[in-house]
This record gives structure tokens, C-alpha cells and sequence, in this order.
């Protein structure tokens, strides 16, 4: 088996169901979490922590589910290139309307 | 003979069925789809922005935490979270040609998308009797624009699943059906992406 062959039959399982349900259970117990800062007094720590675990969830979905952890970089490089641009084209202009300072 | 061969072997999906590959080496389908998914990160960030800036322009009407049910929202929440299991369940199952299985995920994540659709209706109907109209104030336009798209998107998945189920079952099939099990799976997980996003600012972050 050659290398290449090697990479697709990595490529070809990323992961088992059993991990899938895992990653499942995970992502309910952040979610149940999010949902207790509603609930509960964080404090100062509310905002960052709800922001920390939504991208955790996003990742993880991405990465996991969309298999973009196991696929060709170049979809990655796609998808995030979008995100990105969209994340600062978007800040910029809550910025100009002075989002952040309010 | 061996750039040929990695090539070829490239050209495969995450799940091991053969696609049409680009000069790259990669599935020129599934290399379609990441663009347009990046291109959709634009378009729900466009409105997520809009609500944002917007959220707190109540002119009259009830502002959103009088109108929104945390707990309701959590369920649906979970249940669009869960639905992405059964849908990479589906694609694993397409992918080891097991057809029942493929039908049974496939099913079940209609289901769930319909179930978290029909909370999703049941939310609008139960504002619009509060008093929040589309064009109540900004906030509610925005909140409508946001949350309409993405049940919209949903819908849309829903249709596209239900027509797989019915494809699979006939048997015919051109081309690789478990590559285009793993397109609607790709597009069905950027919903549930969204939804993340949507949850935690717009309804569990206060004004």
C-alpha cells in the first residue's frame, strides 16, 4: 500500500458512528451550558464564555461532521476564507456605525 | 505515473465514492459546494450584522426579551444539533452502500428539521399575538429577515432530503449517490452552523 493509498483510506472514514455520537454528546452538553448562562449569574465571564463555546460548537461541527478535518485543505482554505471575509467586512461596518461602543 | 496515481486516489470523497476531480486532484462537486457555503457565510453574516445593529430599535411594540421563550428555543435548538448526527449517520450509511439505512437517517432528519421548522412557526405565530409584526419595529423586521432565511434554508434541506429518500428507494441513481448524500449533508450541517451562531446572539445574548 502506497502512500497515497494511505491517505484515502484515512480519508475515506474520518471517523466511526460511535464517534459521531460523541461528538453529539458534546455538543449537547455545550449546548446545555449556553443555555444555563441564561439562568445563571456568570458575571463578567458571561459574554466571553458564551462566545467561546459557540465557536467550540462551530468547529466542532465543522471540523467533525463536515469532515473538513479530514479533507483536502483547499476546502478548509474555502470556507474559511469566506468566514473570515465575512467576520471583517461585517465588523467593519458595525464599526462605522459604532456597534462596539455601545 | 506516480503524481497519476495520488491524483486518482484524490479524486475520491471523504466517503470513499468516486467523483469527477478537478486538475487538482478534488472533487470539482464538492469543491462547488465550499464556495458556495463560504459565499452563504456572507449573506447570513450580512443579516446577523443588520439584527444586531438593529436589536435594540424598539419603537413600539415589545422589545425581544418579552417576547422570547428561552426554554422552547433550547429545545428546538437541540433538536436541529441532533439532526446533524442523524445526517453524517445517513452519509456514513450511503457511503458503505447501505441503502435502508441511508433511507432510515435520511428520514429521520426530515423529521427533525420539520419538527424544529414547525417550532419555528409556532414561535412566529405565538410573537405576531404579542403584537410583533414584520414591520413593528427594526428590531422585528430584522429578527423576521434573519430567522425567516434560515427556516427558509432549512425548508429547502428538508425538500432535498425527502427527494434523496424517494431517489434512493427507486434505485436509479446517475453518478455517485453517496457523494451527493455528502453535498446535501454538507449543506444541511451549514444550517445547523448557523443556527449556533443565531442561538447564542441573538437569543441568549441580552439587548
Amino acid at each position: 500500500m502506497n502512500t497515497a493509498q494511505v491517505h484515502s483510506k484515512e480519508t475515506e472514514h474520518g471517523m466511526s458512528n460511535v464517534g459521531y455520537v460523541r461528538i453529539a454528546l458534546i455538543l449537547g452538553i455545550i449546548t446545555a451550558l449556553e443555555v444555563s448562562t441564561y439562568y445563571v449569574d456568570f458575571g463578567p465571564l458571561f459574554l466571553p464564555a458564551l462566545l467561546i463555546m459557540m465557536s467550540i460548537k462551530f468547529v466542532m461541527v465543522v471540523s467533525y461532521f463536515m469532515h473538513l478535518k479530514f479533507d483536502n485543505k483547499l476546502f478548509s482554505m474555502m470556507f474559511y476564507a469566506g468566514l473570515i471575509l465575512a467576520i471583517g467586512v461585517y465588523s467593519a461596518a458595525l464599526a462605522t456605525f459604532k456597534f462596539f461602543l455601545s | 505515473m506516480a503524481d497519476l496515481a495520488v491524483d486518482k486516489d484524490m479524486s475520491h470523497s471523504a466517503h470513499g465514492s468516486s467523483t469527477h476531480g478537478s486538475s487538482a486532484g478534488i472533487s470539482n462537486v464538492k469543491l462547488g459546494m465550499w464556495l458556495f457555503l463560504g459565499s452563504e457565510c456572507l449573506l447570513f453574516g450580512g443579516l446577523i450584522s443588520t439584527y444586531m445593529l438593529y436589536r435594540g430599535r424598539v419603537s413600539q411594540g415589545p422589545t425581544p426579551s418579552q417576547v422570547f421563550d428561552i426554554p422552547f428555543t433550547s429545545v428546538s435548538s437541540f433538536v436541529l444539533l441532533m439532526s446533524s448526527l442523524t445526517m453524517v449517520l445517513a452519509v456514513s450509511s450511503a457511503a458503505k452502500k447501505d441503502d435502508r439505512g441511508t433511507t432510515l437517517w435520511l428520514t429521520v432528519t426530515a423529521l427533525l428539521g420539520a419538527t424544529f421548522v414547525g417550532g419555528q412557526v409556532y414561535e412566529f405565530t405565538a410573537f405576531k399575538s404579542e403584537g410583533l409584526g414584520f414591520g413593528t419595529s427594526l428590531f422585528s423586521s430584522s429578527f423576521y429577515a434573519l430567522t425567516g432565511f434560515h427556516g427558509v434554508h432549512v425548508t429547502v434541506g428538508i425538500i432535498m432530503l425527502m427527494a434523496m429518500v424517494g431517489i434512493v428507494q427507486r434505485g436509479e441513481f446517475p453518478g455517485s449517490k453517496a457523494e451527493t448524500i455528502e453535498m446535501i449533508g454538507l449543506y444541511w450541517h451549514f444550517v445547523d452552523i448557523v443556527w449556533i451562531v443565531i442561538f447564542t446572539l441573538i437569543y441568549l445574548i441580552p439587548v
